[in-house]
This record gives C-alpha cells, sequence and structure tokens, in this order.
C-alpha cells in the first residue's frame, strides 16, 4: 500500500478530546464524526483536510479517552495515515482495530512541516517528505498486527478464523 | 515476573511471559458505555456475528450521557438497551440501576483481585485497586471479546512505586497519584504497568486506592495494580459468589524504574490547565478565581470523596460566584451520602447534588463551562476544552480542594 497527501503537523500529546470533543460523541456516524475533526485544536482542519492527507506530530498522540471515534474522525475525513513520534497505547491499538495507517518515526516528524508533501510506501517501509526530498525508514509492524493490518482490521481478521 | 505479568500469564495459560510478547488470554469481564458500546455492537453486527461469546461476561452501562441529554444520547442508549435484551445480558445497567461504571461494577462485585478485564473506557483501570489487571480499549476490542471471550496483549513493563510513611493531613490518593504525574509526564508510564506497593498502603483505603489506579492512564500507564491485602478483602466481602485469585509480584521481579514516595511530605496538589502533568501545589497558588466546582466521577465520586467535601462545606456557604455541583457516583454511595447527612450538608451549603452520570467530567451535560470560565474539578482529565467552550479551563484537584475553593471562590487547600 502506498499513500500521499499533504501534511498537517501538530505538537505533543494531541489529546482526543480536541481530535473528536465528546459534546460530539452522542453519535458514531462516520461522517457526522468527522465534520468535528481537530476542531478544539484546529478549526480550519476540516475545511483544509484533501484525500490522501496525512497527520504528522510529536509525542504521545491520541492520548485521552478510549473513544474509537478519535481514529474513525480522522479515518473518514480523508486522512490515510498518521506518522507522529510516539502514540498513546488505547489510540494505536483502536487504529490499528480500525485500519487507520499509524507509523512511528520521529526522524521523519523532525523533517515533516506543514504542507510538505509526504508520501508513504508501507511494503517497502519508506516515508519520503518529497518536499525536503529526504527519506526515511520505517520499522515493520509484529507479525501478528500485521495479520490485523492485513486483514482490514480486528474483526475481519477473527472472521476469517 | 511483575504482578501485573504474572496475572496476564495465568489468564493465557502460560507458565510465563516477557515483556513485548504478543499473547492472547482469556477474560474474566469486559464493559461499554453508552458512548463506545453502540460502537461495539455496530462493528459486531456488520461482522455478521449472531452469538457472545458468555453473556455473563459482558457488562454495558449507561452512564456517560445519562439519563439522556438530548435526542441523540437517546438513540445511542436505545441501541444498547436493545442490543442487552437481544443476547439478555444481564449486567445492563439503566437508569435506576447504573451509577459510573467504574464505581458501580466493583460495587456490584463483578470484579475481584486476579480478575483480567477490559473495557471500551480509559479508566478501565481503576479496577487495579483490586488487584485485578483492568485496562481500556476500543470498542472494536469489545465487539471482538463480547463474540470471542479473548483479547490480545503486549506484555508490557513496569514501573514500581513504593509509597512510604502516612499521608499528611488531607493529602488523599488524588494527591499522590497528581504528584506521580506531574513528576513522570502524562507518558512516563506510556504502555507499562504501574504497580504501586510500600508501607505507606495501609493508611490508603480502597476509595483512595481507586483514585490512584484510575489515574494511571494520565500517565499513559496500560495499567495501575496493587497487591491484595487485608483492605482489598474487607471491600470485597459478601460482594461476589466468585472466588478471587490472588497473585503477588516475584521478588526478583524486574521494574524500568522504581519511585519512592514518602506520603508524610506531600502537599494538596493540583494540576493546571491543560495538562494532569501541570501540578503545582496549593502552597505555591496565587489567587485563581473560579465559577464551578465540581467532586464526582469515576475518580472521586465515591463515598469517601463525599465525606471529605462535607467536612470542609459542613456548617459552611460556597461562594456566591460559585456553582457547586457534586455527583455520587452511584444509587448506592448517594443513599449512604444521604443516610449519614452528607446530602444535606452539601445542600444548606448552597451546592446542587445530582444522580449518578458522567457528565460534566467530559463535557457532556450537568455543568458545561462557557468561555473564559474556570472550574475546580475532582475529575481525570483537563484538557482543552474537555468540560465545555475551548477557552474554558479545568484545575483537576481532590474533594478536600475542590470544596475548600467552592467556599473561598479561588483555588486553596
Amino acid at each position: 500500500m502506498k499513500v500521499k497527501g499533504f501534511a498537517h503537523k501538530y505538537g505533543s500529546n494531541v489529546d482526543t478530546d480536541v481530535i473528536i470533543p465528546a459534546r460530539h460523541l452522542n453519535t458514531s456516524d462516520h461522517t457526522a464524526l468527522a465534520a468535528h475533526c481537530m476542531e478544539d485544536i484546529d478549526k480550519a482542519f476540516v475545511n483544509k483536510v484533501k484525500n490522501g492527507d496525512i497527520i504528522v506530530a510529536e509525542a504521545n498522540f491520541g492520548c485521552g479517552s478510549s473513544r474509537e471515534h478519535a481514529p474513525i474522525a480522522i479515518k473518514a475525513s480523508g486522512v490515510s495515515c498518521v506518522i507522529a513520534n510516539t502514540f498513546a497505547r488505547i489510540f494505536y491499538r483502536n487504529s490499528i482495530n480500525i485500519g487507520l495507517p499509524i507509523v512511528e518515526c520521529p526522524e521523519a516528524v523532525k523533517d515533516i512541516k506543514s504542507g510538505d508533501i509526504i508520501s508513504v510506501d508501507f511494503e517497502k517501509g519508506i516515508i519520503a517528505n518529497e518536499t525536503s526530498g529526504n527519506n526515511f525508514k520505517i520499522l515493520p509492524l509484529p507479525e501478528f498486527i500485521q495479520e490485523i493490518v492485513d486483514a482490514g482490521g480486528l474483526l475481519n481478521r477473527i472472521k476469517a478464523k | 515476573m511483575t504482578l501485573s505479568q504474572k496475572i496476564l500469564a495465568a489468564k493465557a495459560g502460560l507458565k510465563t511471559v516477557e515483556p513485548g510478547q504478543l499473547i492472547k488470554a482469556r477474560l474474566d469481564l469486559m464493559l461499554a458505555n453508552d458512548i463506545t458500546a453502540p460502537v461495539s455492537i455496530k462493528e459486531f453486527d456488520k461482522a455478521g456475528i449472531t452469538a457472545v461469546d458468555d453473556k455473563s461476561k459482558i457488562a454495558l452501562v449507561m452512564d456517560h450521557f445519562t439519563p439522556n441529554k438530548d435526542i441523540k444520547a437517546a438513540e445511542q442508549c436505545s441501541c444498547v438497551r436493545q442490543f442487552a435484551r437481544r443476547f439478555d445480558i444481564e449486567n445492563f445497567f439503566d437508569v435506576g440501576r447504573m451509577g459510573i461504571e467504574h464505581a458501580l461494577l466493583p460495587e456490584a462485585g463483578l470484579v475481584l483481585p486476579g480478575d483480567l478485564v477490559i473495557g471500551a473506557d480509559s479508566h478501565t483501570c481503576t479496577y487495579g485497586a483490586l488487584g485485578a489487571f483492568s485496562t481500556g480499549v476500543g470498542s472494536t476490542d469489545i465487539a471482538a471479546a463480547m463474540a470471542t471471550g479473548e483479547a490480545w496483549f503486549k506484555v508490557p513493563s513496569a514501573i514500581k512505586f513504593v509509597l512510604k510513611n502516612k499521608p499528611a493531613k488531607n493529602i488523599s490518593g488524588k494527591d499522590i497519584i497528581l504528584h506521580i504525574i506531574g513528576t513522570i509526564g502524562v507518558d512516563g508510564a506510556l504502555c507499562k504497568s504501574m504497580e504501586f506497593f510500600g508501607g505507606g498502603l495501609k493508611y490508603l483505603g480502597i476509595d483512595d486506592r481507586f483514585t490512584i489506579a484510575n489515574m494511571a492512564i494520565e500517565a499513559g500507564a496500560k495499567n495501575g495494580i496493587f497487591e491484595a491485602d487485608a483492605i482489598t478483602l474487607e471491600y470485597i466481602k459478601g460482594r461476589s459468589a466468585r472466588k478471587p485469585q490472588f497473585f503477588e509480584a516475584d521478588i526478583d521481579a524486574s521494574y524500568e524504574a522504581v519511585y519512592e514516595i514518602d506520603l508524610s511530605a506531600l502537599k494538596p496538589t493540583v494540576a493546571f490547565p491543560h495538562l494532569p502533568s501541570n501540578t503545582r501545589t496549593t502552597d505555591e497558588i496565587g489567587d485563581i478565581q473560579i465559577d464551578q466546582v465540581i467532586i464526582g466521577s469515576c475518580t472521586n465520586g465515591h463515598i469517601s470523596d463525599l465525606r471529605a467535601a462535607a467536612a470542609v462545606l459542613k456548617g459552611k456557604r460556597v461562594n456566591d460566584r460559585v456553582r457547586t455541583i457534586i455527583i455520587p457516583a452511584t444509587n448506592r454511595i448517594y443513599l449512604d451520602a444521604l443516610k449519614e447527612g452528607l446530602i444535606e450538608i452539601f445542600i444548606n451549603a448552597g451546592a446542587v447534588v445530582s444522580t449518578p452520570t458522567c457528565g460534566p467530567c467530559l463535557g457532556g451535560h450537568m455543568g458545561i463551562l462557557a468561555a473564559g470560565e474556570r472550574a475546580v474539578s475532582t475529575t481525570n482529565r483537563n484538557f482543552v476544552g474537555r468540560m465545555g467552550h475551548p477557552e474554558s479551563e479545568v484545575y483537576l484537584a481532590s474533594p478536600y480542594v475542590a470544596a475548600m475553593s467552592a467556599v473561598a471562590g479561588k483555588i486553596c487547600g
């Protein structure tokens, strides 16, 4: 799988309350959630995000609540991948389970600026910043996690077994 | 092995486990609430699953936006209610039976020492107070667990906290955990276990332990856990027909770090906006005027929390400018508080008392903040917009500090 898009860059500790504020959690409709994605950290996000774009952030992305609505809102807004220094554990788990590709790569995060054009080749394990011209290597996922991703999410994997 | 690793190994049917190892383990309980269960149910149905593995291990608690705050919230509860009826799930807690999940499920005897619990709520780590391994997951994990009775885990490494001596006056579990998060940071225990030991534990009642384990997630931890002792046994007595299982950390268990904390030296601690790690002690705070106080939540809505607040508010009036909202975490706690005369103290002091709900903690209902407003709250998160408008502010504190602040009209304790 290969994805490509513009980078939207944020700092550390982007929490699930700013990714999708709880006042919008009275629905689990994907499109309705996407309409408020990143609302309390970046009001302009929903208007500027395009299909394929990539969210880039520093440490502990997705900290806070277990709401799966957070990766759902990100995925449904068209984002193809999230790259961060580190992810909070429940967000990481949720993203794998719903099939939102996420990558930990501090070197890439350091290089990437908002608006850069980024491509990620998951087979080759490479993040390319096409704006700066720099390439970064991604560590492969553990085999068990890769199986979930390949199956298209946790429940598909369970059904397949 | 650490205490957490011991439980995971036993539930995975393995003699030993190593940090980083991926395991599949049998669950004793799985839970979801009115926000997370609808997503689980949608995934469960979408995958075409037609049976649950063991209905007695499923708990569904309608606590976040209940009693229903609006039509959409009502529809979410309706979706869960229909699912509970479809599979005849006894541990479905609707209005009247419900309380805040992490206070309710231990109270109902559904969690025991040695259990392995997952919940589609990040504060599921609360049950570590009883010596259970419990951790927050997402809705899809719960959908899968309802179908299979199992979940996958990456075995965590651990950080050890040795709590020493008797806590100073008015120091509660909340001050201890805020002090720890202030020390190690909001990702200081990322994906790890926080294990609590030491001679100071005998001074910490079960409610203080619930508060400490509850906020392990605010340091990024997978779980927080205490070894079961006499205080635990006293709490679980008569609550369940199931047998508890007692685990201990190995004497040579390996920890990534060890922190020794002298409880007698701690001061009342407040987390400033907008991170739980942004802590200061009350003696280093200037004049910060406040508009609202919340005493409640899965973190601090227990009976001992209400007693601490009542001890401050007895015979006093809250400041005219401070809306003071007190929310017992369960109906049992509400009733106990009523019998003890605490509710009368609160109302006479000018506070209001609400039916159990998570409500204001996550900006749902029952005490939302306007732009520019400040609240002192006994809840667990003070992120931007957590309790309402993105330009409002939440200061996290103990019930003692919250009640003192309600009277003074500014943060103090």
